[in-house]
């Protein structure tokens, strides 16, 4: 950052602090642009990815109103950082303003975009518990499961976390939601299909 | 074939596709069959449609076309095409496109649906992608389903009133009063949503933060139950119950008792109980203790509960797991300046992983080493950053030799220590260095006279070996040109000389000349050496002369300039070369951020008021001297050196600074500086001290120290003087005042008073302190008047 040169000889020049030594302690706000968008509040989750080892994205959900250019170029960038990372290393890193937790699970990376204030070890926690339901709903998961039924991922993603907070923390309530609502799919989907079977449609 | 079986046949054949090529043509004509299949209308399978579409969006092809499909479909009475079209809304339509209010109607029919699946799709749509319009439009909505739904709903409402707050933030005060009385949900779902929903209210607004820290003995109730419950298999993760749900209390409560005794009182034993019990073996419990620590930290908690989660992040520091020894540094980053004898109990740990594989680690080892770098460990701790400098990844570069400079500057045990470390820098880094390193080094090794010989000796041989790293090239051709004798005369005591004849060293700089490596700043510096060497060398004058006139029709219109002006200075004025060639100065050691080992500030900025282009200075100097010193052929005979004051404005040579010029010549009274206090409020006080006074200009130096427990801010004065008086304030030397009256800031100003008023300055001092911004006024009315007598300054 530089310092903004100041023609009125009546005021000193203002500089910003480039030193290493960051203010006090504090965890009350300060704004933040992140992609353009002013946020007050930083521990919000802004994006989560999932993709695979080569780089091809299986989920995208943003929790932020950004062109369809932009979240590209965010992806495509995030994903290489990500992909050039070796396998013994932190699960976080520095990435513009916010931070990236990610995990890979077999063949997907679980990535998760957190702004600077969030506590990142419980940020891995709810990868994780993403992880976990998805398990249990299509028994022992893999990478295949989620790029054929990408929507139930979604599904079950929406069921878990709201408007990029978490919001129910009990596996079993998720995933008995999840089922009342594929019931509730189906239901709507299958009197047609009877309909269409007697040829009445 | 059951329509989902479909998508999934498009899914394979896809993926099938072994080309890009084929894969495009695959997609188009899918995308065909699915615009027909939207044209059609309602039949069945638009869902299915608009799935395939999804697909094809997220592989990166455009589905635009798509949108008013999602908002035909959520308009249906059909369930399975409400799932769909809602998902198709999160995903193609965001708040920027057009189409996406017109599912607002959709939302709040949905919203008051009677299938709580509905219900739920609606919310969490609004919370994903709610524009600041629907938000207004459905907010009353949302506070409905707050007090009256069952706790499915409840729980997803909380969170869309969050998304509410943060995209209208005047909307708060709708959401504030159900707020409270969700906390006694017993729900865990509920509560989490609650605590959420009043973290975002207090941070908002300081009022309902008030409101709120009567929360406090409730929300501490509620965090004891979740840590002495019995094991509840629904919220376990690994041992510790519903960890997210604490990690959020544990934030709230750090909120609430921020800067407040009571609140803090409240929560002490709960923090304790929370520290000592939480098993880390696994993330879960880890993250809960991170949360407790940085609470306990960020509140007014007793110096034993400090104790404890300083030693908690000693622990996280020592552990196998990269995550935990990463987030441990980033909270004894935040805690350093306030602990910092506790963190520095540490620094062994620290320094050690800054040899860590991973570039995260070694980023967080980096600051805060940094950060604990003090005069007791410099040397140590100095080894330790070079040797990582040496080895570092490329991004951190930069960051580590601004790093080291600033530490040398603060507290390098000697001259000579200081000029090797910054050697040692350039040579290892020169590249990343900044701008200001060299000018900056050049006036250190001005100031450190005893050491002259020993630094042209160092800087010559570095020069032979490597002329790549432009800022020592700079640096090693001013030294040279500077003290040329002393490296010729071959005897050093400091360091092993180098029998190096003239030959040698005009060889030596005429490849920077040369070179294709060096930058044409580099070349100028050169050439001003070449010639400089003129004066301190006997035998080989003459091709210091040829190199010199070779580069009057040089190309680059700096260097022919230079040379034209040096060819000049051989050819008219020989006689006064010796006189213009003569050695600098010691350079203007008031220069904020220059004293070794004295600075206040952290800044490293260009500060106009030290010679910063030196060469420019150089420059101009052999010009204004020449007519001074015409005009004064017939004056006296007194050494004609080249002023230190004016070489630093000497970028804007004008006919009337020449005269101003002949004016300092003149004998100026020195005086004693005098310090006197005019303003002294709150831990701050401020001291003007005054460095020249003549009848029409006065120079003073307002120095500003802050005496209270936490560091002063956005440090900033203004000044105004009476309307015939003209002022200059230079930059000040930082805008952060260090605590505990360690170190000052400093800021020069000029008074130039021709008409002889009697002088008074009005001062405005803003800053900001432990979060308050604070401003006042000062008047001062007579200024600190000479004290000795006048002498006369040989300047």
């Amino acid at each position: 950052m530089s310092g903004q040169d100041s023609n009125d000889l009546a005021k000193g020049r203002r500089v910003h602090v480039t030193g290493l030594l960051t203010s006090a302690f504090t965890a009350i706000s300060r704004k933040a642009h992140a992609h353009g968008i002013e946020r007050n509040i930083n521990f919000k989750m802004q994006f989560m990815l999932l993709f695979s080892r080569q780089g091809k994205l299986r989920l995208q959900k943003w929790y932020v109103p950004l062109s369809d250019t932009q979240k590209k170029k965010i992806s495509r960038e995030v994903i290489q950082m990500v992909l050039a990372r070796k396998p013994k290393m932190c699960s976080f890193l520095e990435w513009r303003d916010l931070k990236i937790v990610y995990k890979r699970y077999a063949s997907l990376y679980f990535c998760c975009a957190v702004e600077d204030q969030e506590n990142e070890l419980i940020t891995l926690e709810i990868i994780h518990r993403y992880v976990e339901l998805l398990d249990k709903y299509f028994g022992s998961v893999c990478e295949l499961d989620i790029i054929f039924n990408f929507e139930k991922a979604y599904y079950i993603l929406d069921e878990f976390i709201l408007g990029g907070e978490a919001q129910e923390t009990s596996k079993k309530n998720v995933l008995k939601a999840i089922e009342q609502a594929d019931m509730l799919q189906e239901e709507a989907e299958t009197p047609r299909s009877v309909l269409e079977e007697i040829g009445l449609t | 074939m059951t329509p989902s079986v479909r998508l999934q046949e498009m899914i394979r054949v896809i993926r099938s596709a072994r080309t890009q090529g084929e894969e495009r043509g695959i997609i188009q004509r899918e995308c065909a069959d699915i615009r027909a299949q939207f044209r059609q209308g309602d039949n069945g399978e638009r869902s299915h449609s608009l799935a395939k579409l999804l697909y094809v969006h997220m592989l990166g092809y455009p589905a635009h076309f798509g949108q008013m499909e999602c908002v035909r479909l959520i308009a249906s009475p059909r369930y399975s095409e409400k799932r769909i079209g809602y998902l198709g809304a999160m995903m193609l339509l965001d708040e920027k496109q057009d189409a996406s209010l017109l599912i607002t109607n959709s939302i709040k029919n949905d919203l008051s649906h009677s299938s709580q699946y509905v219900q739920s799709l609606a919310l969490c749509t609004l919370a994903c992608m709610g524009s600041a319009e629907m938000c207004r439009d459905l907010a009353p909505e949302i506070e409905r389903l707050l007090r009256a739904s069952n706790s499915y709903i409840k729980k997803k409402a909380t969170l869309c009133a969050v998304h509410i707050i943060r995209k209208v933030p005047e909307l708060a005060e709708l959401f504030t009063p159900t707020a409270r009385s969700l906390l006694s949900e017993k729900n865990h779902g509920v509560l989490h949503g609650a605590v959420v929903l009043i973290t975002e209210l207090c941070e908002r607004n300081p009022d309902t933060l008030n409101q709120f820290r009567k929360a406090v003995p409730e929300l501490v109730q509620i965090m004891k139950g979740l840590v002495t419950s019995s094991y509840s298999p629904e919220h376990n993760v690994a041992g510790i119950s519903d960890p997210f749900l604490q990690v959020r209390i544990l934030r709230l409560l750090r909120i609430l008792g921020h800067n407040n005794e009571t609140a803090s009182d409240a929560m002490n034993d709960l923090l304790a109980q929370v520290a000592t019990n939480t098993d880390s073996s696994k993330t879960a419990g880890s993250a809960v203790l991170y949360e407790t620590v940085l609470t306990i930290m960020d509140i007014n908690s007793e110096s034993g509960l400090r104790v404890l989660a300083v030693n908690i992040l000693g622990r996280f520091l020592l552990n196998n797991d990269r995550n935990i020894r990463y987030i441990s540094m980033t909270s004894l980053q935040k805690i350093v300046q306030t602990d910092h004898n506790a963190v520095q109990r540490h620094r062994g740990t620290i320094v050690d992983c800054l040899k860590d594989q991973d570039t995260s680690v070694k980023r967080r080892a980096l600051e805060l080493s940094l950060a604990l770098v003090s005069a007791v460990n410099i040397r140590s701790m100095m080894k330790e950053l070079l040797i990582f400098l040496s080895t570092c990844p490329p991004e951190l570069r930069s960051q580590t030799a601004s790093g080291i400079f600033n530490a040398a500057e603060r507290y390098s045990p000697s001259k000579r220590w200081h000029i090797d470390t910054i050697l040692h820098v350039l040579t290892t880094a020169g590249g990343d260095v900044r701008d200001e390193t060299v000018p900056n080094l050049i006036q250190l090794i001005t100031t450190a006279s005893e050491l002259h010989c020993y630094t042209v000796h160092k800087l010559y041989r570095a020069l032979v070996k490597d002329i790549s790293q432009q800022s020592l090239v700079q640096v090693a051709c001013w030294c040279i040109g500077e003290y040329g004798d002393l490296l010729l005369k071959g005897e050093c005591e400091e360091i092993e000389p180098v029998q190096v004849t003239e030959d040698d060293v005009l060889d030596a700089l005429e490849t920077v000349l040369q070179s294709h490596m060096s930058s044409p700043a580099t070349r100028g510096f050169a050439l001003t050496s070449t010639m400089k060497l003129s004066t301190r060398i006997t035998d080989n004058v003459d091709r210091i002369r040829s190199i010199v006139s070779i580069y009057g029709s040089c190309i680059d219109l700096e260097l022919q300039q230079r040379a034209v002006e040096y060819n000049a200075l051989f050819k008219k004025y020989d006689h006064m070369r010796a006189a213009v060639l003569e050695r600098m100065p010691v350079m203007d050691k008031n220069s904020p951020g220059h004293t070794n080992g004295d600075t206040s500030g952290e800044i490293k900025e260009p500060d106009p008021s030290k010679p910063k282009p030196v060469e420019a200075g150089l420059l101009a100097e052999p010009a204004s001297q020449v007519c001074d010193l015409l005009d004064l052929l017939g004056g006296t005979d007194t050494p004609i050196q080249p002023n230190p004051a004016p070489a630093s404005t000497a970028t804007t040579t004008s006919s009337a600074d020449l005269l101003d010029l002949l004016g300092g010549l003149e004998p100026t009274p020195v005086l004693q500086t005098v310090t006197v206090t005019v303003y002294e409020k709150n831990g701050l006080s401020l001291k003007i001290q005054c460095d020249r006074q003549t009848e029409t200009e006065v120079t003073v130096t307002l120095i500003s120290s802050n005496s209270t427990q936490t560091d002063i801010t956005n440090f900033n004065l203004q000044a105004a003087v009476p309307k015939s008086v003209q002022l200059q304030m230079k930059a000040p030397s930082g805008n952060v005042i260090p605590a505990h009256g360690l170190g000052q800031v400093t800021q020069t100003v000029l008074l130039n008073n021709p008409n002889k008023v009697s002088l008074k300055m009005r001062i405005r001092v803003s800053y900001s302190n432990q979060g308050a911004v604070h401003q006042d006024t000062v008047q001062i009315d007579s200024f600190p008047s000479p004290a000795s007598q006048p002498s006369i300054s040989p300047l």
